[in-house]
């Protein structure tokens, strides 16, 4: 099998790594032929989608091969009247979003920036937007998925249909697993319709989380609540409501929130992280948001996500050394985890800052990456606890 | 046997640790009762910690063990084995915590999937996965099955309700699953894994809050395939409804004979559709509907929540009720993907008549999930084999469609030996290395889900030649 490799340059380094040879296979077939010469010559393998957050986690302990799914881009089945669509993993999300706005349906994750950014690498990265509260997130919408293990092996689970409970769900495994475990080769989530109509409500207003549960919890069901504080200070509140009749439901939802304007545009900031060299994810009990926004201002942070689903990201306001940041972190978290809630650093370039905190089920991770990979090829050292 | 029932009395209180050959009989079978084995010993324990000690005991006996909920699952999940431990929690029925504000409650794996609703529905509230044995079932069976019901459609199943898990881990370590917690998503991997991967303490489940406006609306049809076009049309329309659940004319009389549920007489087919939502939402879909079932004969819609109860009666009870028109009965649960409905139903229509053997269709049909029921006569010679060639020959549809084996049962021991239809050598290893990882020694559960799962030393990948399992008569490759 003619797998199509290259020799790596500067600019396919993995997080400072270089890679010694780039390979593009175009089949699942050639993913497993490429793992399997990778096996039987112990070379460390790191995947890579759009390469748009491979410098997300820690640099890898070694890195031989960098396995670009680029040419692995075909949307293989849209199964329309089942709101299903199978694609293979380096599809971008904005092909696979136009490939299904055809028939007037979505994958509901709102992943912006889409034009590089790939099924794969949106998988192994579970990063969430805006509309998780109301749909769920990545692993909530997969339903079927195809991986090949760092051996070679080619494995399914789940399917085309939505409800199946036949075997173990690989896919909630392979989700956010930072390809850590094998490569992602096909992915099959549920669809949804795209919504009749949409307006966002937009207020810069303090807030309290009474109120912010008052709108999570309103019957006229909101997709979204959304905080945006760039500066520790000044905080907007957006919240969107999708299907019949949103205008009047956004409307009944400023009643709620005593203030906004009523729009069909989102605000320009909804669901983007801009800067990302260094980023923190903060998950918190939605009724504690007041809370996590302060102490995220404190720490000299942005502080930009969910109220409803308890997840915001944080993006650094200031250039701050490595020691600083660490200690910052460990406050941060400290005071989070308080609340019931976490903090990882999900891109940082100082070895010294701990990215994960305590993971309470670190040996049983340990245990699934030993079965998984025992040989430690796949982008070793990049995932908690070292894995 | 008897030092490990000593070592249990050390650990539980008396009562808690049942040897009584009587009353262990009690515990024989779950829901799929031609399943028995009579456990080893039973224990109640009252708290996680007990139930960590106990799996510690059976790890040190070497001898495997059970979890057991209320046991009403259909696959045999918790059927016991002679030579292990049953462990069953219908002593852990707390409801330790619920916190309206963070839309959660915290619960010990024993309390009832309706419980929990019950808790919380007057503070309008709800725990949206429903399945259809809710007033009894345990949430910790629930969490193993990933458990759906009629409205999962629009809602999701188990896992999509589930944010943390205590478990007891196979060798005996309380951890807790959190999706908050960085890693791999070790709590989605637990949940549907059928008691095989540890037994869940504790369960920490997502509150829904209650729509503002619900309609349902009861359809009926002349044929099924008038049934399943308007099934089609809804969804092609870009409606998601809380439920679509059909049922065909042998379904909707035994459901008659049974209830008296009134369903408008001489139909081929009703289809129960559910809507709920923003009342502005549900009032433009339910526009949309009823022009989609304009080739109804007959539109019923629920006025209040009398005539909604009305509605789902004959739906509910249809299990049930096939009873009155069938001594014995086998309850199938398959899928296949919502636009083959159709052809499927045909072709169990001619296997029904090839075989002589009467099947009534109740299924969700938004997700194409079926519950043929296959009927037969005991006593009639034969009849019960025909009717499991039938049920075996529906489930080879499912997956030549593209379905599954199972879309809510499970496959527990009933269809451990399917299991390589729907999934080649490769994936079922693959899916023994999360097994091996959780339970090296294969001591949760076994026997369960997979067919002669290889030992875990063994590297996968690599097989070669006669399992030695196989070889040595201990196993059988099916
Ligand atoms: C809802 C949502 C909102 C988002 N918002 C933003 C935003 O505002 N700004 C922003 O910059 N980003 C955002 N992202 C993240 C963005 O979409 C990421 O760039 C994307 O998730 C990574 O895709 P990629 O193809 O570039 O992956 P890569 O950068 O190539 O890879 C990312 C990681 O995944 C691994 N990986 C990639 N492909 C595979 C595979 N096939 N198998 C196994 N492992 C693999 C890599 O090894 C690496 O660890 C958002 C994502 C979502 C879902
Ligand atoms: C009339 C009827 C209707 C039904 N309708 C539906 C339906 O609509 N949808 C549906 O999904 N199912 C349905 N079922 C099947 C069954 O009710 C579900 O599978 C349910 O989740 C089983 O719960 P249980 O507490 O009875 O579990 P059990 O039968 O006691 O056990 C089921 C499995 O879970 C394991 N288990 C139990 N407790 C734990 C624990 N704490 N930790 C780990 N593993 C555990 C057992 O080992 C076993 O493998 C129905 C059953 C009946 C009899």
């Amino acid at each position: 099998m003619g797998v199509t490799v290259r020799q790596a340059d500067a600019d396919d380094a993995v997080n400072g790594v270089p890679p010694r040879w780039v390979a593009l296979p175009e089949t699942v077939e050639e993913v497993s032929a490429v793992l399997r010469t990778c096996a039987e010559r112990d070379l460390a393998v790191v995947p890579a989608g759009g390469g748009t957050k491979l410098h997300w986690g820690p640099p890898p302990e070694r890195c031989d091969v960098l396995l670009d799914m680029c040419c692995m881009n075909a949307v293989l089945e849209h199964a329309a009247g089942d709101l299903v669509v199978r694609a293979q993993a380096g599809v971008t999300m904005d092909a696979l979003a136009a490939a299904l706005a055809d028939k007037g349906q979505e994958l509901a994750l709102d992943p912006p920036f889409a034009e590089y950014t790939t099924v794969g690498g949106t998988l192994a990265t579970a990063t969430a937007g805006p509309r998780a509260f109301r749909y769920g997130t990545a692993r909530d919408l997969l339903i079927g998925i195809t991986v090949v293990l760092p051996d070679g092996t080619i494995a399914k689970s789940g399917g085309k249909v939505v409800k199946n409970v036949a075997g173990y769900d690989l896919g909630k495994l392979f989700t956010g697993s930072q390809g850590t475990l094998g490569v992602i080769a096909e992915a099959t989530f549920r669809l949804h319709p795209l919504a009749a109509d949409r307006r966002w409500l937009v207020a810069e207003t303090e807030v309290s989380d009474d109120v912010l549960l008052r709108l999570a919890a309103s019957q006229t069901e909101p997709s979204a609540v959304e905080i945006d504080c760039p500066d520790g200070k000044n905080t907007t509140v957006a919240v969107l409501v999708e299907g019949s009749a949103a205008e009047a439901r956004a409307v009944a939802l400023r009643e709620v929130l005593g203030d906004g304007t009523v729009t069909a545009e989102a605000p320009e900031w909804w669901g983007l992280i801009l800067r990302d060299e260094v980023l923190l994810e903060a998950r918190f009990p939605p009724a504690r948001t007041v809370e996590a926004l302060a102490a995220a201002g404190e720490a000299g942070f942005s502080f930009r996500g969910s109220a409803a689903a308890g997840r915001a990201y944080l993006e650094s306001r200031d250039d701050v050394p490595e020691d600083e940041l660490a200690a910052t972190v460990t406050r941060l978290r400290a005071r989070l985890e308080a609340l019931g809630g976490r903090v990882t650093v999900l891109a940082t370039p100082y070895e010294g800052v701990d990215r994960w905190g305590q993971v309470s089920a670190l040996p049983l991770m340990r245990r699934i990456k030993e079965r998984f990979d025992p040989g430690r090829r796949m982008s070793p050292g990049r995932f908690v606890g070292g894995i | 046997m008897e030092t490990l029932t000593a070592a249990l009395r050390s650990l539980l209180p008396h009562d808690s640790v049942i040897t009584d050959p009587v009353r262990l009989r009690t515990y024989e079978c779950d829901g799929l009762t031609y399943h028995r084995a009579t456990p080893g010993v039973v224990v109640l324990p009252d708290t996680a910690e007990q139930v960590a000690r106990v799996v510690r005991v059976c790890n040190d006996f070497g001898v495997p063990f059970v979890a057991r909920g209320s046991g009403t699952g259909l696959s045999g999940g918790a059927l016991p084995r002679e030579d292990g431990v049953l462990i069953v929690t219908s002593k852990m029925r707390r409801i330790l915590e619920i916190d309206l504000d963070n839309r959660r409650a915290v619960v010990e794996p024993g309390v009832t999937n309706l419980a929990i609703t019950e808790a919380v529905r007057d503070r309008g509230y709800y725990y949206a996965p429903d399945p259809s044995s809710q007033q009894v079932c345990s949430i910790g069976g629930n969490v193993a099955e990933n458990s759906g019901g009629a409205h999962c459609l629009k809602y999701g199943f188990t896992v999509n309700h589930v944010e943390a898990c205590e478990i007891v881990t196979p060798n005996g370590d309380l951890v807790t699953l959190d999706r908050m917690d960085p890693g791999y998503d070790l709590l989605g991997a637990f949940v549907g894994s059928e008691g095989t991967l540890g037994i869940a303490t504790k369960i920490t489940v997502r509150l829904s809050r209650a729509p503002e406006a619900v309609t349902t609306v009861l359809a009926a049809f002349e044929s099924i395939e008038q049934g399943g076009q308007a099934v089609s049309a809804i969804i092609g329309a870009g409606i998601v409804p809380a439920a679509i659940e059909m049922m065909d004319a042998l379904a909707i009389e035994a459901a008659e004979a049974a209830v008296a549920c009134r369903y408008p007489e001489g139909a081929g087919a009703v289809l129960i559709v559910e809507l709920d939502g923003p009342q502005a939402e549900v009032e433009r879909q339910f526009t949309q509907l009823t022009e989609i079932c304009s080739g109804a004969f007959e539109l019923r819609v629920a006025a209040d929540a009398a005539e909604r109860a009305a509605i789902w009666k004959g739906r509910k009870s249809a299990f049930a009720a096939v009873g009155r028109i069938s001594p014995a009965y086998i309850v199938q649960d398959g899928v296949v993907p919502r636009t083959s409905l159709p052809g499927v139903l045909a072709a169990i229509d001619r296997l029904s008549q090839e075989h002589g053997i009467r099947v009534a269709n109740v299924f969700h049909a938004g997700d194409g999930n079926l519950h043929p029921l296959v009927l037969f006569d005991d006593a009639e010679p034969g009849a019960g084999e025909r009717a499991e060639v039938v049920s075996g020959a529906i489930l080879d549809l499912c997956v030549e469609h593209g379905g599954s084996i199972t879309g809510e049962h499970g496959v527990g021991v009933d269809k451990a030996r399917y299991m390589p239809k729907m999934f080649s050598a490769d994936d079922l290893d693959t899916m023994q290395l999360v097994r091996c990882a959780f339970d090296p020694r294969g001591l949760s559960n076994p026997g369960k889900v997979f067919p002669t799962p290889r030992l875990c030393g063994e590297v996968p990948g690599v097989r070669k030649g006669v399992h030695p399992l196989v070889e040595s008569g201990k196993a059988e490759q099916l």
